[in-house]
């Protein structure tokens, strides 16, 4: 089977499965309330790739990330609210407008040794939050910000429609990734994780490409706010603390720093865990931590470092089915096409 | 004339805060000196100390002896705390990169706060802490409290003391050693580990004490109550020159009267964007700090 | 012609004159061996060279691919590289969790044409330079030997196959000067022997300006055609193998400490 034959069968049977998870939520086989858990699940697992691209796969620790989802969600509604922009574009908005501060912030941190952009990238996630706070206009001041638009007012299609759409921006997401860090430009990102100095020396241009990888990292965090903002319908800045930036941090170290399949499974595992343990209350606050600390003592390159990182791959699933191995290229990646 | 004498004023009252901040920013700067750790949990080291000291004065009543008093098991609860999150949470790691220590001081951060938060004795709420009647004097025009000549003394006594400890002492001697080169310290037979420890007892029981000075002069304590003083810390630490002692307590005194003049003239919130600005402003201009010497990877 | 050429560079740190008024040259398909005591600043100087150090007095020149003189003292490593001088590390700075594979192509990353869009949407353009890197990094693989470990990961390797790995990441950058530190240390008598045989093979056959920095005096004797001694941060002879053999401000530096010592 030709690679070409390979990507396009690929991308059929993701699109089928899409398809069919949409009819299942449509038709109620899969209840509300789970539709809502898997949709918020959707839109922390792109948050979380948007964290491990900057800091898994190009090794640098960013605490700031509920900052980006912060300036998509609160841009997004602004633009519908504001300047009745469509749903659509208004999101796209959210998600620029977070990669330009993500490019803006990254200029002078990225220089930065890699204790002290940690630092660094947490206080401008918290002076983001403050800054929201103190534009009441904008963003509804420490109140809150209500009566977002929503993706429709019908009630039967509003939460097909939410899962739709962030399921859809979560597979392009995850394909986007998956090409750009099994290209040239992607190990070049990965290179500098491994060794900056030597990088650096082979003719990679570091800051460019930390540079590069932060602000699409933005791009994605604010992409998450973004299509966070019309399905919640309300916004309060205390929402994007640092807390919430740990949530990431620890989706991605769970799931695996430097791996995309890591990051979807502990993203929709934690959030079934954070549900799961609501009873719990103020203890599940004591529990996330711990598995931080753990993951972190027994197992830091985490669940798919017990599978030697390898990642899930759609088109080495095809060439199984159709008969063939896995070709030489394909077994060679580090990261593959990912559902 | 007004404003001279405001500005006198608060500079006194910075010095206060910032004796606060050099003790905490002198923990983080011998860890990170030590093992290259900027340790996150080391903001609620000064939580705990505080509510040690709390429940120990509500058993005894506040007068300024058992205030006194109460350092003795605020320390020592926090030393042995700090050892424990070394030896369980960090030397596991030693070997590892270094983004995966600090990820873990982070969730020992959390872990301490929200800890905190549960247990019932503790919870949620704040608590006041007990004060003194409060006394004031006034030295030239310029109002200091009782607690803030309380701040300034214990603040020198201890500083006094590690300086002792860091200079004249086999383990101080033991501490520099490890701090320029684990290796060859260890290479030369010195116990790298009861080195660390002690470095991480030392940093405790400061961290302990500030939650003490901090808690008396602001007298509301809960379970998030390090995290803005450690951020604040740290900040002085690096101000100062990362890994520098006397850095750490310039930086230290500087944010202190920065955060204070900051809030006396222009705004109360905007005093902690400040810090972070000084933060970005030093790590972009001398990344060493004001006391600190450039140290550059071997290639 | 002069590919690589040094007036009086000088670098400073803090108190310490770590290399004062160095002046070499390196001409056109050159070999030559930069030797001198351990501490003698070395690897400083090929630190200077690319880039990592900033000399803080003097000028280096290089020739460029189109055999232009470009002044190179205040540029960064990548764009040194991009000039086509390349370098290997004294610790070996392997991309450690990366293929062998991996790595090499890496080092091809500079010369890659398509953009990121086109490897994102996977055009035709990005299938057809991926296939022609992988294709140029096995046969760099394949001259030294180690092809069939291209998907193991460079952690996994033996020491002496990392060494190697160093030197073809290097040339992967398709440089004309290549600056090799310390190639053979830590190898035996034998690999030695296939190494000299290998930097010579690789002159010849990719056209390259070499200067080599190493401790064992016969891969030095042997292959450099010239040799620079320092010791102190300072070059105290210059000549071929035969001449350096004999100077006796060499043997003083190398061996003068101990008879000091002795007497």
């Amino acid at each position: 089977m030709s690679k070409k034959m390979k990507t396009l069968v690929s991308v059929l049977l993701v699109a089928l499965f899409l398809i069919f998870l949409n009819i299942l939520v449509a038709l109620r086989v899969i209840d509300e309330y789970t539709t809502q858990v898997l949709t918020i699940a959707g839109i922390n697992v792109i948050i979380a790739l948007g964290l491990n691209l900057i800091s898994g796969f190009t090794g640098q620790l960013s605490l700031g990330h509920a900052g980006f989802m912060a300036v998509g969600a609160y841009t997004t509604a602004a633009l519908m609210m504001k300047l009745n922009f469509p749903i659509f574009f208004a999101v796209i908005g959210g998600a620029l407008m977070s990669a330009m501060f993500g490019f803006l912030i990254g200029l002078p941190t990225l220089r930065l040794h890699g204790d002290y952009l940690a630092i660094v990238t947490l206080g401008f996630g918290e002076i983001i939050r403050v800054v929201m706070i103190n534009l009441p206009d904008i963003t509804g001041g420490p109140a809150g910000l209500k009566g977002i638009p929503t993706y429709t007012t019908n009630f039967f299609w509003r939460p097909v429609l939410s899962f739709a759409l962030v399921y859809l921006a979560l597979a392009l997401v995850v394909l986007f990734l998956s090409n750009l860090l099994k290209s040239s430009h992607g190990k070049a990102i990965i290179s500098i994780r491994e060794d900056e100095i030597a990088a650096n020396a082979m003719g990679i241009n570091v800051f460019y490409n930390k540079i590069f990888a932060f602000t699409i990292s933005a791009f994605i965090g604010g992409l998450g706010g973004a299509l966070y903002a019309p399905f919640f319908g309300y916004l309060s800045p205390n929402m994007f603390n640092f807390q919430k930036s740990v949530e990431f941090l620890i989706i991605v170290v769970l799931g695996g720093m430097g791996n995309l399949t890591g990051t979807v499974l502990a993203g929709i595992g934690l959030t079934y865990l954070q549900e799961f343990l609501r009873f719990l209350k103020d203890y599940r606050l004591v529990i996330y931590p711990m598995i931080l600390i753990i993951v972190m003592i027994y197992q830091p390159s985490g669940i798919m470092g017990l599978f030697k990182n390898k990642e899930f791959s759609i088109t080495g699933l095809v060439e199984r089915l159709s008969g063939k191995g896995p070709s030489r290229e394909e077994s060679s990646d580090q990261a593959g096409d990912v559902q | 004339m007004d404003y001279l004498q405001q500005f006198c004023q608060q500079t006194l009252n910075g010095m206060s805060l910032g004796s606060i901040y050099a003790l905490l920013a002198l923990g983080y700067t011998m860890v990170y000196g030590i093992v290259k750790l900027i340790n996150f949990a080391h903001g609620d080291i000064l939580m705990v100390g505080a509510f040690v000291s709390y429940f120990f004065l509500r058993r005894w009543g506040i007068t300024p002896v058992t205030l006194m008093l109460s350092f003795l098991p605020a320390m020592l609860f926090c030393l042995t705390l700090g050892v424990l999150i070394e030896k369980i949470c960090y030397k596991p790691l030693r070997d590892q990169p270094r983004i995966n220590t600090l990820i873990t001081a982070i969730g020992v951060s959390f872990f301490l706060e929200n800890g905190a938060r549960v247990i019932p004795g503790i919870g949620p709420n704040p608590r006041v802490f007990p004060t003194l009647s409060a006394v004031n004097y006034t030295l030239f025009g310029v109002n200091i409290s009782q607690v803030q000549i309380l701040v300034f003394i214990v603040a020198i006594i201890l500083m006094v003391l590690l300086n002792y400890i860091v200079s004249f002492t086999k383990i101080g001697k033991a501490m520099r050693a490890v701090s320029f080169d684990k290796g060859a310290a260890y290479l030369m037979g010195i116990n790298v580990d009861r080195v660390i420890s002690f470095t991480f007892v030392l940093g405790s029981s400061l961290a302990a004490a500030a939650g003490i000075l901090f808690a008396s002069s602001y007298p509301q304590i809960e379970p998030y109550m390090g995290t803005m003083p450690g951020m604040k810390a740290f900040i002085a630490a690096v101000l100062g020159g990362i890994g520098s002692i006397p850095g750490a307590v310039l930086g230290g005194f500087i944010l202190g009267v920065a955060e204070t003049l900051a809030k006396g003239f222009l705004s109360s919130q905007l005093s902690d964007a400040i810090a972070f600005g000084l933060l970005i402003i030093i790590l972009v201009v001398k990344p060493s700090g004001l006391l600190g010497k450039p140290m550059g990877e071997k290639v | 012609m002069t590919v690589l050429e040094t007036e009086n560079i000088s670098i400073q740190f803090g108190g310490l004159m770590a290399v004062s008024n160095l002046s070499m040259e390196l001409k056109k398909g050159e070999l030559i061996g930069l030797i001198g005591p351990n501490g003698a600043g070395k690897t400083t100087v090929f630190n200077m060279l690319t880039g990592v150090y900033k000399p803080t007095a003097g000028k280096i020149t290089v020739c460029d691919h189109n055999d232009e003189r470009k002044e190179i003292g205040k540029l960064h490593p990548y764009q040194i590289t991009a000039l086509g001088m390349a370098r290997t590390f004294q610790n070996i700075r392997l991309f450690k969790n990366l293929t062998v594979l991996d790595n090499v192509r890496i080092a091809n990353h500079l010369n890659v044409q398509y953009h990121s869009l086109q490897a994102v949407l996977r055009l035709p353009s990005y299938y057809q330079e991926e296939k022609q890197i992988t294709e140029q990094s096995m046969e760099l693989l394949r001259i030294f030997n180690i092809e069939h470990k291209s998907e193991e990961l460079a952690k996994n390797l033996p020491y002496g196959e990392q060494r190697k790995l160093e030197i073809v990441r290097a040339l992967a950058t398709k440089p004309h000067i290549l600056l090799l530190d310390e190639p053979a240390a830590g190898m035996n008598p034998q690999e030695t022997l296939d190494l000299m045989d290998l930097i010579r093979h690789i002159r010849d056959r990719f056209d390259l300006s070499i200067l080599l920095i190493e401790h064992d005096m016969k891969l030095v004797m042997g292959i450099c055609e010239r040799i620079l001694v320092l010791d102190y941060g300072r070059l105290i002879a210059r000549g071929t193998p035969a001449e350096i053999a004999h100077d006796p401000m060499v043997i003083k530096a190398y061996l003068g400490k101990e008879l000091e010592n002795d007497a």
